[in-house]
Parts: structure tokens; C-alpha cells; sequence
């Protein structure tokens, strides 16, 4: 790079802002594999995967109201609530303090239908007052969130599970965060993989994509084009609830548990793995490649600090500064 | 004192690939208009951005009254002297006027805001430019030309030696214009020169002293209006003769009718009432009026985008309830807005997917998964035949000139299989040359037996496209002008029949 002339210049430097993430990503383990030569290996790539799973499914259902220019502050409660329906309908017969002590064993994919039913109507709720009210999500998600964290409190306190945390999960339901293909690869790894493939598709592929990044870059431009800027706005929230619901549900089966507090600020690590990804927050604008390795750069930081000891309340201010700088360097770009 | 109040020598700026200035140089007088032309693309917004410091300059020199000056930004200009009055105006909306002019520098008293001295000096501000504009109203209730009064204001309680100003009139009619033309001489007159970016050919020789023309980056030249005619003006803007500025009209419109629309009323009753036409095959039917005459309100509501009260739409013999877009589309309409930018173009994405975006269905299988190939093919094939031009389908749209992004935008219908295309002013802030393209292509659709109604508020455009044109006023239609009786006078008559 010697005599680099002011072209090349340019294009080293349009290079490092369009790969930004990638370098972070490349930088940090780097970093940690120097500190910690046994970073490098298999099994913590599987439990980084492992352990992204879950928030990446949360993060791909928030993209759906990102990219329409909304927002889902209720993500996180949603993901509570539909843990604890899961869980409360999937305890073994054996287990001491049930939720439902009357309840025969019933098929796994009940409580995961009635989750997605129960969600979509949330999310139809959420969908409507942003299209049809015209609150602004913002302030109709966050409403949204305290009625959804009480009638989950509601529920896990009824009468006999008084808000105990609700344990003893059948086999067959952890199955589905706990399965190990080939005794090697954790299933969430490849239910995570099959959401990515279905979200990429749906956004890249079909015209109900193209239709949610118009409405997001320009409704009143959408419409004028023929879109029913309404039905894809409400639509947006009823996918992200469903997604974010199956989401809830891997995390009773992953931590074989259950309780009202969880998913407490998901909405929050999604948002920021999003905008880190390069999801604007004006809408229109996003891909799916960069809010999955949004989320693997934050879960490689909280792993790879634990890796080499570090205070793990450090992932918090080098979280922060992630995202200040990520968005820093979005804003950047389009001046150069 | 030296002869020129601003002097530009020699700016040259280069973009990566791109020479955009080429030792272009701009001359102004002290106390005169001076008209800075050129298509778009040839520099003008390059030179200004690099006279404001918001581009740095690769080379010259600017001089302001004989001195050099190396200006740093819109504050440090503004300081310096020269104020800039946008296209696009950006008051504080909810903020009245005097805070509007004031911000950033207001009068205090014991450290507290002295509203009653700002009201006084805002007062003197408007008499001075000859507003009569309440310095308490608030900026959003404010019409464009009193807008532009207020900036202009601002300029002068800055004490602006230069003011340069962006396609003033776009959205003017044409007693603001008349308006704004009377408060250039009054500043003029008090010693300000005044940069007078436009396409619009009759105003630069009404206003203009003197006329810089820009082209591919460089400067053509200087003159004095009087040396010029418009054909000249338009030559060297274009660098090659344009014979005519309308294309001739080869094929008649057919006798047989397209549309037919009787005692059209909005919903809304401070809007247009008993609108009635009939539209045929292969026919221009132009929409003339002032602004507020509510022509933009009937064409929309036609199109589905507002409600009407009452009226019929009758097309190819079957009355049409119109209650949205998705419905209108299905009929064959097809609208190109008046404002481009926030209704028309989907500025993140790119020219392939805004113009596949009100084709979606037609190039997609029953899963309602896209047929690439085929959309690309012909999205590919529409470009050509627009001539549109873009580095490549997938650069989003908003890196397009005005002119390219309208062609994306007609693409856009023309694979609709519309036939009734509504055009709410399809030329504004479009240079000459694309201008021609887009008549061309009016021309050529009408030919090929699609009807066209076009809105417009450029008289010239009016008279040379339509074969008919409906006059609005308030609201109501004040006549159907046939080709042989469309006078200026005559549209303008029957424009002002309720004023």
C-alpha cells in the first residue's frame, strides 16, 4: 500500500464500511483465540450456535416490524407468555405441583399451536393500532407489553401453581431445544437454520417481501402502487408474534422451565443485533444475512469474554459500544 | 470595489469516476439577477454545494467583493453573506414565524427570550420584502410563496449579499409567482444579487439580467438576456439544436370512447364538485387551473386514492366503482403523482423493484413466489424502450436525476396494461431533454390507443400536449377547451372565472 494512489484509497475504504460486521466478528476472535488458543475449536463454535438460536429467532420475527419503519417493544413479554403456556401444558403426570394437576398427556404440538394462535391475536392487536389508529408502534407496542406481562402474571399465579416456576417438562417438549443430531448438532441450530432459510426467503423471494420493504421504504408510495398498506403492516406483527412465540417456546424446552419474567428485554437484544445488521430503523432497509451475524457478534462477545475470564459486566459496555459505533458506521456510509 | 459581487474560477471537483465541475466559473454582479442553467447533471447543484463549503473543492478559486474566501458551511456562508433558498423549503412547522427567522440567534432580555422585540423587528423584516405575513402565525400554516418570503426575510435580516434560489416557482401559481418576481426586484433594487437556478424558460427571461449556462460540468458561457432568445438558451443547455420543444402529434385520437365521467364530487366538501368529461381512445385531455383549483383532489379520487360522494365512472361500456388504488389498477388506470418523491418513487429500493412494485402479481406463480427471469427480462426491455438511465437495475432509485426516476415511474405503469394513464404534473423539475423524452413517450402511448389526462400548471406544456384540455377553478370545471380555442388567455380566463 505503499504508493497508494487516492482511488485505491477509496475503495479500501468503501471495502472496511460494507464488511464493517464481518471485521468486528473477525477482530474479536481473533483477539480472544490470542488470549485463549482454545477458543478455536468445535465445540465452542457449536455452543455459539447453540446458544444464538433462540434470540435469533426473536430477532428475525422484530425485523418483520423494523422493516416497515415499527417496532415491537412487547417481543420480550411474548416470548415470557408463551413460555409459560408451553410449559404449563407440557409437565409429566408424575411431576408433584402441576399447573394443570387433571391434564392427560397431550400431543407437543398443542400447546405450540395454541402459542401461535394466542400470539397472532396479540400481534393482530399490535398490527391494528399501528395501521388503523395510527399509534405510533413505539407507543402501542409498549402498551401492548404491560397488558401482556399482567395477563401472564394472571395466569402463572392461578390457583394451584401460584406463580411457582413451573419445572418437571416432559421429555418429548425439551426434545425440541435439548435433541442432539448424530449425538454432534444441537437441534436449535438447525431449527434456527430452517427460520433464517424461510424468513430469507419469504423477504427476497416472494411478493409479499417486496410488498413489506415498499410499504417500509415509502407507504404513502406504496399505496399509490396498488399495496394494501393496512393488511401488510397488521400482517408484519401477526409473523413477528408467531415468531417470537415459537421463540418463547424453545426457551421453556432449552432451560426445562418456565416462568412469567422470561424473556424480559429480548425485544431490546433483538432490536440492537437488527440495527447492528444494518436494519434501519426508518424502515425499508435490512437483510437477513446481517441480522444473523448481528446476533452472533454479540453472542461470540458474551461467550468469548467468559472464555477468557473477563467481568462478564464488561459485555454490557462492549454491547453499548457496539451498537453506537454500528449505527455510527451505517450513517457514515452513505456519505462516502 | 470590484466589479463583481461573487466570482467562481476555475472549480473543478471531482466525484470517484466522475468529473463533475470541470473548470467551471460563475460571474455575478452587484444588484442583478443572474439565471444559472443547465440540464440536470450539468453541475449547477455541484457548484452551489461547493460554494456553500458542503462539497470541498478540488480546485479554483472563490472571490466575494475582490477578496478570496474559503467558505466552510451553510453557517459560515450565511454568515459570509450568502444565503441559499432550498427547492424543497424545511420551516419548523409547529414554530411561528419570527422563531422561524430568528432561531439560533434570538433577542434576549436578563437572560429570558424578548418576544416583543423579535415581533418588531420581524415586522419591519416583511414589510421590507412586502409580505403581509403575521410574525406569530405559525410556519405550518403558511402557504409555499409565503414561505419563501420568510426565508427570504431571513436572508435579509442576515444581511445577504447573494441570495441563491432553487427552483422557486415549482410549486407556485402564478400570481405568487408574479409575487415572488416583484419581491426579487425589491431586493435587487436594495443591492442583493440574486442566483436564479430554474428550468422554467419564460420565467428567466421575465426576472434574469444575466444567464450562465452550465453543461457536462463545465461553464457555456455568459450573456445578458437580451442577447439570448429561448431557442438559443435551450441549444447550448443541450450542446445540439432541439427543433421543437413539443413533438408533433402523428396520430389523431380515435373517435371511439375510453371514458366517460359525469358530475364527479368528492366526499369532501371544500373540494371539487359536478365534474363531467368523456375521454377517447388515443386522446391528451389536459387539466389546467391554478393551484387550489383542486385538480390534483379530482384525479387522485378518480384513481381511487380519495372518496367520492356521487357521480358516475363509466369505462368501456361498465360503470366502475373506484373505492381504492388496488381497484383502479385492476380497471387499467394508472397515476403518476404530482409529488414525486413522497408518493411516487420508493427512494430506498431499486429501479427494478420500484418498477415491479404495482406488477407484483403478474410476475409471480400461484405460491406467490417471484418469477426473477421474467421480471427481469422485462423490466430490462421497459428501461430500453424509456430510455432510463442507471448504472444498473439493482442501484436503488433515488441515485436517478428527476427526469430518469419519472421514466422508472411510467415503466412502472406501462407494464400494468394500463390504458387510462393520469399524469399529475409529469415534467416538474424535469430538465429540457428529458422533458422531450417524456412527451415523446405521451405521444407514442397515445398513438398506440391509451388515453392520457394530464395535469399540469405549465401553460406551454398544456397548449402543446393536449387535444382538449378541462379548465378547473375551486373546485369547479369552468370549461373544455377544444385545440382550436386553447389560448393562454383563454385557459387563463377561464382558471381565474371564480377569483
Amino acid at each position: 500500500m505503499g504508493k497508494s494512489s487516492p482511488l485505491t484509497a477509496i475503495k479500501v475504504k468503501r471495502f472496511v464500511y460494507n464488511n464493517a460486521l464481518m471485521l468486528v466478528l473477525a477482530v474479536g476472535i481473533v483477539v480472544i483465540a490470542i488470549l485463549n488458543p482454545q477458543f478455536i475449536q468445535i465445540r465452542v463454535v457449536k455452543d455459539i450456535l447453540t446458544q444464538s438460536a433462540v434470540k435469533l429467532l426473536v430477532a428475525l420475527g422484530l425485523m418483520f416490524p423494523l422493516l416497515t419503519g415499527g417496532t415491537d417493544l412487547a417481543g420480550g413479554r411474548q416470548v415470557g407468555l408463551a413460555a409459560v403456556l408451553a410449559a404449563s401444558m407440557m409437565q409429566t403426570a408424575a411431576y408433584s405441583s402441576r399447573f394443570f394437576p387433571g391434564l392427560p398427556q397431550i400431543p407437543v404440538i398443542v400447546p405450540i399451536l395454541i402459542v401461535a394462535v394466542v400470539l397472532a391475536v396479540v400481534g393482530f392487536f399490535n398490527g391494528l393500532m399501528v395501521a388503523k389508529l395510527s399509534l405510533p408502534p413505539f407507543i402501542a407496542t409498549l402498551g401492548m407489553s404491560t397488558i401482556v406481562y399482567g395477563a401472564n402474571l394472571l395466569y402463572f399465579g392461578m390457583e394451584p401453581n401460584s406463580a411457582q416456576p413451573i419445572g418437571g417438562l416432559r421429555d418429548d417438549f425439551t426434545f425440541l431445544a435439548q435433541h442432539q443430531f448424530f449425538g454432534q448438532i444441537n437441534i436449535l441450530i438447525v431449527i434456527a437454520a430452517v427460520f433464517v432459510v424461510i424468513v430469507w426467503f419469504v423477504l427476497n423471494k416472494t411478493t409479499y417481501g417486496r410488498m413489506v420493504y415498499a410499504v417500509g421504504g415509502n407507504p404513502k408510495a406504496a399505496k399509490v402502487a396498488g399495496i394494501n398498506v393496512v393488511l401488510i403492516l397488521i400482517s408484519v406483527y401477526v409473523i413477528e408474534s408467531i415468531l417470537v412465540g415459537f421463540a418463547g417456546v424453545l426457551e421453556a424446552a432449552r432451560t426445562m422451565s418456565a416462568q412469567a419474567s422470561y424473556g424480559t428485554s429480548y425485544e431490546f437484544d433483538a432490536i440492537s443485533a437488527c440495527v447492528v445488521g444494518g436494519v434501519s430503523l426508518s424502515g425499508g432497509v435490512g437483510k437477513v444475512s446481517g441480522v444473523v451475524l448481528g446476533v452472533i457478534i454479540f453472542t461470540v462477545i458474551n461467550y468469548g469474554l467468559a472464555f477468557i475470564g473477563v467481568n462478564p459486566n464488561w459485555q454490557l459496555i462492549i454491547r453499548g459500544l457496539i451498537i453506537c459505533a454500528a449505527v455510527a458506521f451505517d450513517v457514515k456510509k452513505a456519505t462516502i | 470595489m470590484s466589479e463583481y459581487r461573487l466570482e467562481m474560477e476555475g472549480i473543478v471537483k471531482r466525484f470517484p469516476g466522475v468529473l463533475a465541475l470541470d473548470h467551471a466559473s460563475l460571474r455575478v454582479r452587484p444588484a442583478s439577477v443572474h439565471a444559472l442553467v443547465g440540464e440536470n447533471g450539468a453541475g449547477k447543484s455541484t457548484l452551489m454545494n461547493c460554494l456553500f463549503g458542503i462539497y470541498k473543492k478540488d480546485e479554483g478559486m472563490v472571490l466575494l467583493d475582490g477578496e478570496p474566501m474559503e467558505i466552510k458551511g451553510t453557517h459560515h456562508a450565511i454568515e459570509s453573506g450568502i444565503a441559499m433558498i432550498h427547492q424543497e423549503l424545511n420551516p419548523i412547522p409547529e414554530q411561528n414565524v419570527q422563531d422561524n427567522i430568528w432561531v439560533g440567534r434570538y433577542d434576549t432580555k436578563y437572560m429570558v427570550i424578548d418576544d416583543g422585540k423579535m415581533y418588531e423587528k420581524t415586522k419591519r423584516l416583511m414589510d421590507q420584502v412586502g409580505f403581509d405575513i403575521d410574525p406569530k402565525e405559525k410556519a405550518k400554516n403558511l402557504s409555499v410563496s409565503e414561505l419563501q418570503a420568510v426565508e427570504i426575510a431571513k436572508a435579509i435580516s442576515y444581511n445577504a449579499k447573494i441570495v441563491v434560489m432553487d427552483e422557486p416557482t415549482s410549486s407556485l401559481t402564478s400570481t405568487e409567482t408574479d409575487k415572488l418576481f416583484h419581491l426579487i426586484r425589491e431586493i435587487r433594487e436594495q443591492g442583493t444579487s440574486i442566483i436564479y437556478i430554474s428550468h422554467k424558460m419564460e420565467e428567466i427571461f421575465e426576472i434574469a439580467d444575466e444567464v450562465t449556462i452550465m453543461r457536462d460540468g463545465a461553464t457555456v458561457g455568459t450573456w445578458t438576456t437580451e442577447e439570448l432568445s429561448v431557442e438559443d438558451v435551450i441549444n447550448k443547455m443541450v450542446g445540439r439544436t432541439l427543433e421543437n420543444r413539443f413533438p408533433e402529434q402523428e396520430t389523431p385520437p380515435r373517435e371511439e370512447l375510453m371514458l366517460t365521467v359525469e358530475n364527479l364530487t368528492s366526499a369532501n366538501p371544500r373540494s371539487f364538485k359536478d365534474i363531467s368529461f368523456t375521454l377517447r381512445r388515443g386522446e391528451i385531455m389536459g387539466i389546467g387551473g391554478l393551484v387550489g383549483a383542486q385538480r390534483t383532489e379530482m384525479v387522485e379520487s378518480l384513481f381511487g386514492l380519495r372518496p367520492v360522494l356521487s357521480g358516475t365512472i363509466v369505462k368501456g361500456g361498465k360503470e366502475l366503482h373506484l373505492k381504492n388504488p388496488h381497484r383502479a389498477i385492476h380497471e387499467g388506470f394508472a397515476l403518476l403523482t404530482e409529488e414525486r418523491r413522497t408518493t411516487g418513487i420508493l427512494p430506498l429500493l431499486s429501479v427494478e423493484d420500484n418498477v415491479l412494485v404495482a406488477n407484483l402479481k403478474k410476475y409471480s406463480n400461484a405460491l406467490q413466489v417471484i418469477k426473477n427471469k421474467e421480471a427481469r427480462k422485462n423490466v430490462q426491455a421497459i428501461c430500453k424502450a424509456l430510455n432510463v438511465k442507471t448504472p444498473t437495475l439493482k442501484t436503488r432509485i433515488m441515485n436517478l436525476s428527476g427526469g430518469n426516476q419519472q421514466k422508472v415511474l411510467l415503466g412502472r405503469w406501462l407494464l400494468t396494461n394500463s390504458n387510462i394513464l393520469i399524469l399529475d404534473e409529469p415534467t416538474r423539475g424535469i430538465d429540457v431533454g428529458a422533458k422531450y423524452e417524456i412527451y415523446k413517450i405521451m405521444r407514442d402511448l397515445a398513438a398506440q390507443g391509451n388515453s392520457i389526462i394530464m395535469v399540469s400548471s405549465e401553460l406551454p406544456e398544456l397548449l402543446g400536449m393536449s387535444d382538449r384540455i378541462l379548465v378547473m377553478c375551486d373546485g369547479r370545471m369552468t370549461g373544455i377547451l377544444s385545440k382550436e380555442e386553447a389560448t393562454q388567455v383563454e385557459v387563463m380566463r377561464l382558471a381565474t372565472q371564480f377569483t
